[in-house]
């Protein structure tokens, strides 16, 4: 029984994922859908970001806000990645104090 | 040297870079991971259920749906269809991914697509130029494998060992994969400050659609799609 569910749930995602391959291997964009596919990874980030990042204490909401800030100062100063995330992940463990 | 020996060198260069680029997504996947083994292992699926989940599914909050579900014992076909609601948004990523691969062989983008995930697409598309290098189909495959292996691996840790995070610190990690997308973002807009604009954009889509009754995964499609709309009048004509 849960064997079906995982692979009823695996169809659910891969198809989305997969399906994608197929289609820009058989067509041509248009200009205008080619600039908006190039769009496309910052509005998926800045959608992926806000409001899920108040959810990362879901009853302290202002631990995440202050996490993000803190990130983007330090990715904003021209850190590395790795170090954006940890200065981040360090804030809000002090912040639980 | 000869070319074969240049042409295995461009290749370890290219996995050193991509697991280089794809690091951070290790140290967000993996407190995630642990923690799905822990709640999958609670809610009484075998080790070998909940690892073959992260395998096969591969998405992280359907797999703590499908958990808590398990716990439950509500309907399989519910969890299903909320599965494919929610990853629809994969959709929508995978076809801005593929376009960025045009170069790279259908037998290279069939795998790349089916391993990506908000982080692998995240981190791929912001490193755009390797699709059109020599053996770039092995950066992103680097990407997406570090990735991966760090959901099942971690995934079996959490339900073989239990919790072996303390509590304040995997909470405090869950802003990591946060940090990781605005770690991304922040230079592209110091290039070219439109691009925050379209994030920004998203952002409030995303926010209004949510206040509006929508679930999670409609409210991020429809952000992105329309954030992704507001590009086509922000961006300049010549980019790539």
């Amino acid at each position: 029984m849960i064997i079906l569910m995982i692979i009823g749930m695996s169809l659910a995602t891969m198809l989305p994922r997969v399906i994608p391959a197929f289609i820009i291997e058989k067509m041509q964009f248009r200009p205008w859908i080619n600039k908006w596919l190039s769009a496309i990874p910052y509005a998926a980030l800045g959608a992926l970001i806000f409001p899920g990042i108040m959810s990362v204490k879901p009853d302290e909401p202002h631990h995440g806000i202050i996490g993000g800030l803190v990130a983007i100062v330090l990715a904003y100063l021209g850190l590395n990645v790795i170090l954006v995330v940890l200065g981040a992940i360090l804030t809000v463990f002090l912040l639980s104090f | 040297m000869s070319k074969e020996a240049q042409h295995s060198s461009t290749s370890i260069h290219m996995i050193r870079k991509g697991f280089a680029t794809g690091f951070p997504i290790i140290l967000g996947y993996l407190p995630v991971a642990i923690t799905y083994g822990v709640l999958a292992k609670q809610a009484g699926m075998s080790l070998t259920e909940l690892t073959l989940m992260s395998a096969l599914v591969y998405a992280g909050a359907s797999q703590f749906m499908a958990a808590n579900m398990f716990a439950v014992g509500t309907g399989a076909l519910e969890i299903i269809i909320a599965t494919f609601v929610l990853n629809f948004r994969h959709f929508v990523m995978s076809l801005s991914f593929m376009n960025q691969l045009k170069k790279i062989k259908l037998k290279w983008k069939i795998p790349l697509a089916l391993g990506l995930t908000d982080e692998s697409f995240a981190v791929s598309a912001m490193n755009p130029k390797e699709a059109n290098m020599k053996k770039g189909a092995l950066f992103y495959g680097t990407i997406i494998a570090c990735a991966y292996l760090s959901w099942v691996l971690g995934s079996l840790l959490g339900g073989l060992l239990g919790d072996i995070i303390p509590e304040k610190l995997s909470q405090s990690m869950g802003i990591a994969l946060y940090a990781m997308f605005i770690g991304l973002l922040i230079p592209s807009i110091k290039q070219e400050k439109r691009v925050a604009m379209i994030a920004i954009v998203a952002m409030l889509i995303n926010a209004l659609f949510v206040q509006l009754g929508m679930s999670t995964g409609w409210a991020i499609v429809g952000g992105t799609i329309i954030g992704g709309l507001s590009g086509i009048y922000l961006l300049k004509e010549d980019r790539k």
